[in-house]
C-alpha cells in the first residue's frame, strides 16, 4: 500500500510540474533568459540522477559523467544533422544511438572498474573523461576544436514536452532499477561486496551493468544538450562539467534520486538567477559543499541520528511486549 | 556419499602455509564443528569452502560436484552459504532488503522487466516480499522488516546474517564464530535458533567457534585445526579431552 500511495504522490507531482510550465510558457509569463534555462535544468537532472546510479546505488566515485554526455552529445547530432527524417523521429532516433555510443563507452571503462576502487578509480575515470574530449577535440568529423555547429535545435523551450518527457524516462528508469531485484543487488554491492557475493550476486556483472545504464542514461542527456545549445564544443565536456554533476549528486544526499533531481535545479538555476553574483558561484559551490560536510559530521547531526535510532528502537519495543 | 567432501586442502601464502592437508567428510544433516586456537587457520578454511581464495591444492566437492576454481558467487548457486566473523550485513538496506537482495537467485526476473515494472516484475516481487517475510518471521525479525539493518542491535544482526544466508536456500551452512561477542544469554538463544534451523530447513552446518559450552552442547562431530593442519577430530567428549587438543589451547 505505501508503494502505491508513493507512485501516486509522484505522478500527480510530475503533471503538476507540468502543467504549471506548460502554463507559465503558454501565456508568456517567463522572460527569455527563465525560458532557456528550461533545457539545461532538464538536461542536469538528467545528467544527477544517471549519476546517481553509480555514486549513490553502486557506491563508486566517478568523475568522467561529462564524457559520456560528449559521445550522447555528438553522436545524436550527428544523427539528426546527416539524416533527412522528420525531426522527431530523428531526435528518438538520435537519443537511442547517442545512448547507445555512450553505453559502449560504458562497457570500456566498466572493465578497469572491476579492479579498482574509492580514489583509484576517480583518478582513471577522471583521465578517461579527458581522453574522450582530447579525441574528439581532434576527429574531423566532430569538428574538431572549433566544435559542430548548424545542430537543429529540436530540444528548446518550444519543445518542452519532449524534454519533460526524456527526463521522466530517465527518472523512472533509475527509480524502477534501484526498486528491483537488479537494483537491490547493486545496492548490495555498495553496502558489502563480498557478502554480495557470497549471497550470490555476481559482483562483476552488476557493477558494469550500472555504468553501462548510467552511461546510456547520459547519452541521452547529452543528446538533449546538444539540441538545445544547437552548437557543441570540446572544451564544454572539461572535467568542470563532471564535477558539477557530482556536486548536485552529493548534495542532494548520495543515494536519493529526490535530492539529485531537487539538487540540480537549484543548482542549475540560481547561478543563471543571480547573474551578477555569478563571479562568486565556484566559491558558493565550496563554501555549501564544506558547510554539508561538516554538518554531516558535527555532534548536532549525529545527536538527530541517534535519536530517531532511539525512537524506532523504543517502537519496536513497545509492540514487542 | 558425504555431503561435502574435503581431500587434502591446502593453501599458501608464500611461504606461509595457512592450511595444509585438510581432510573433512559432512554427512547430509550433520551439524559439524570446526575449532582450533587463534591463528589455526579456520577462517582460511571457510573462505577457500566459499571460493573467496583458490586452494593451492586439494579437491572440494559437494554433492559430487567440484567447487575449486568456482567464483563465490557460483559457488553460493551451488549450495553453500555462509556468515562472517566480523558481521557483514548490507547496512543501508532494510532488514527485509537484506534477505531479498539474498533471494537474488531463488527469483528471477529481466532486466527489462526491473526497469520497467512490467511483465512479471510485480507477481515475483511479491514472491519476494513473503518469501523473506517467511524466513525473517522463523527468526522473529518480522518486525523489524522496514529498519535499517544497521539500527539492529547486535544479536539481531548476527540472526539477520544467518537468516540472510539461509535465504539462498543451501545445502550447506557455514557459521564464522556466531557467538562472537554474544552474553550467556544471547548465546543460549543461538543455540536454540540453530536447533530450529536444523528443524525447519533441513541442511548441513559447518560452524567455527570458540564458546565451548556451544560446541560442546550442539556440535555432533568436530575437527581440531593447528597451524593450518589437522590435529584431531571426533566426538566432542572425545575430541575436547584429548591431551593434544588441551595442549593446543592452554600450552603445555
Amino acid at each position: 500500500m505505501g508503494k502505491k500511495k508513493k507512485f501516486i504522490v509522484n505522478a500527480v507531482i510530475a503533471i503538476v510540474v507540468y502543467a504549471v510550465m506548460m502554463v507559465l510558457l503558454n501565456q508568456g509569463l517567463l522572460n527569455r533568459q527563465m525560458k532557456s534555462l528550461i533545457t539545461p535544468i532538464c538536461t542536469n537532472v538528467m545528467l544527477a540522477v544517471s549519476l546517481c546510479l553509480i555514486v549513490g546505488f553502486l557506491g563508486e566515485l566517478t568523475l568522467g559523467h561529462a564524457g559520456f554526455m560528449s559521445l550522447g552529445a555528438y553522436a545524436g547530432a550527428l544523427v539528426t544533422m546527416n539524416l533527412d527524417a522528420p525531426p522527431y523521429i530523428s531526435l528518438t532516433l538520435a537519443v537511442i544511438v547517442g545512448g547507445c555510443v555512450a553505453a559502449l563507452a560504458g562497457l570500456l571503462i566498466g572493465v578497469p572498474v572491476l579492479r579498482l576502487k574509492g580514489d583509484y578509480l576517480a583518478i582513471v575515470t577522471l583521465g578517461f573523461g579527458e581522453i574522450i574530449r582530447s579525441v574528439v577535440n581532434s576527429m574531423k568529423i566532430t569538428g574538431g576544436a572549433r566544435g559542430l555547429s548548424g545542430i537543429e535545435k529540436m530540444t528548446n523551450y518550444n519543445h518542452f514536452t519532449v524534454v519533460y518527457i526524456l527526463t521522466l524516462i530517465v527518472i523512472i528508469v533509475v527509480s524502477n532499477l534501484v526498486n528491483s531485484r537488479h537494483g537491490r543487488a547493486v545496492c548490495a554491492i555498495r553496502d558489502n561486496y563480498i557478502a554480495a557475493e557470497a549471497c550470490g550476486i555476481p559482483v562483476s556483472k552488476f557493477k558494469i551493468m550500472a555504468f553501462v545504464i548510467s552511461a546510456f542514461l547520459a547519452g541521452m542527456a547529452g543528446v538533449v544538450y546538444a539540441h538545445n545549445i544547437g552548437i557543441l564544443k570540446p572544451a564544454n565536456f572539461d572535467y568542470n562539467t563532471s564535477i558539477e554533476i557530482l556536486v548536485m549528486v552529493v548534495l542532494g544526499g548520495m543515494g536519493s534520486i529526490r535530492g539529485s533531481i531537487i539538487a540540480a535545479v537549484i543548482l542549475t538555476a540560481l547561478p543563471e538567477l543571480l547573474r551578477d553574483a555569478a563571479d562568486y558561484r565556484m566559491l558558493i559551490y565550496s563554501i555549501v559543499l564544506i558547510a554539508m560536510m561538516l554538518f554531516r559530521n558535527s555532534k548536532f547531526n549525529a545527536a538527530l541520528i541517534e535519536k530517531k535510532n532511539e525512537k524506532t528502537i523504543a517502537k519496536f519495543q513497545k509492540e514487542g511486549e | 556419499m558425504a555431503l561435502l567432501e574435503v581431500k587434502n586442502l591446502g593453501i599458501s601464502f608464500g611461504g606461509l602455509r595457512a592450511v595444509d592437508n585438510l581432510n573433512m567428510s559432512l554427512e547430509k544433516g550433520s551439524l559439524v564443528g570446526l575449532i582450533g586456537p587463534n591463528g589455526a587457520g579456520k577462517t582460511t578454511a571457510f573462505n577457500l569452502l566459499t571460493g573467496v581464495y583458490r586452494p593451492t591444492d586439494g579437491t572440494i566437492t559437494l554433492d559430487g560436484v567440484s567447487m575449486v576454481g568456482k567464483t563465490p558467487s557460483e559457488i553460493c548457486k551451488e549450495g553453500i552459504a555462509r556468515t562472517f566473523q566480523n558481521i557483514r550485513l548490507f547496512h543501508k538496506m532494510s532488514v527485509k532488503d537484506n534477505v531479498k537482495a539474498a533471494l537474488h537467485n531463488q527469483t528471477k526476473y529481466s532486466l527489462a522487466e526491473s526497469i520497467l515494472h512490467v511483465g512479471s516484475y510485480k507477481a515475483k516481487e511479491k514472491e519476494m516480499d513473503d518469501n523473506a517475510m517467511e524466513i525473517l518471521r522463523v527468526f522473529d525479525l518480522d518486525k523489524y522488516a522496514d529498519t535499517l539493518a544497521s539500527n539492529l542491535p547486535y544479536g539481531k544482526q548476527r540472526k539477520l546474517e544467518i537468516a540472510r544466508a539461509l535465504a539462498t536456500k543451501p545445502k550447506l551452512l557455514l557459521l564464522d564464530e556466531p557467538a562472537a561477542g554474544m552474553n550467556p544469554n544471547e548465546t543460549a538463544e543461538l543455540m536454540q535458533t540453530i536447533e530450529l534451523i536444523r528443524e525447519k530447513f533441513d541442511i548441513t552446518i559447518l560452524l567455527i567457534e570458540h564458546d565451548m559450552k556451544l560446541v560442546s552442547g550442539i556440535c555432533e562431530y568436530l575437527y581440531v585445526l593447528n597451524f593450518g593442519t589437522e590435529l584431531a577430530n571426533g566426538t566432542p567428549d572425545v575430541v575436547l579431552n584429548d591431551p593434544k587438543v588441551i595442549t593446543a589451547y592452554l600450552g603445555e
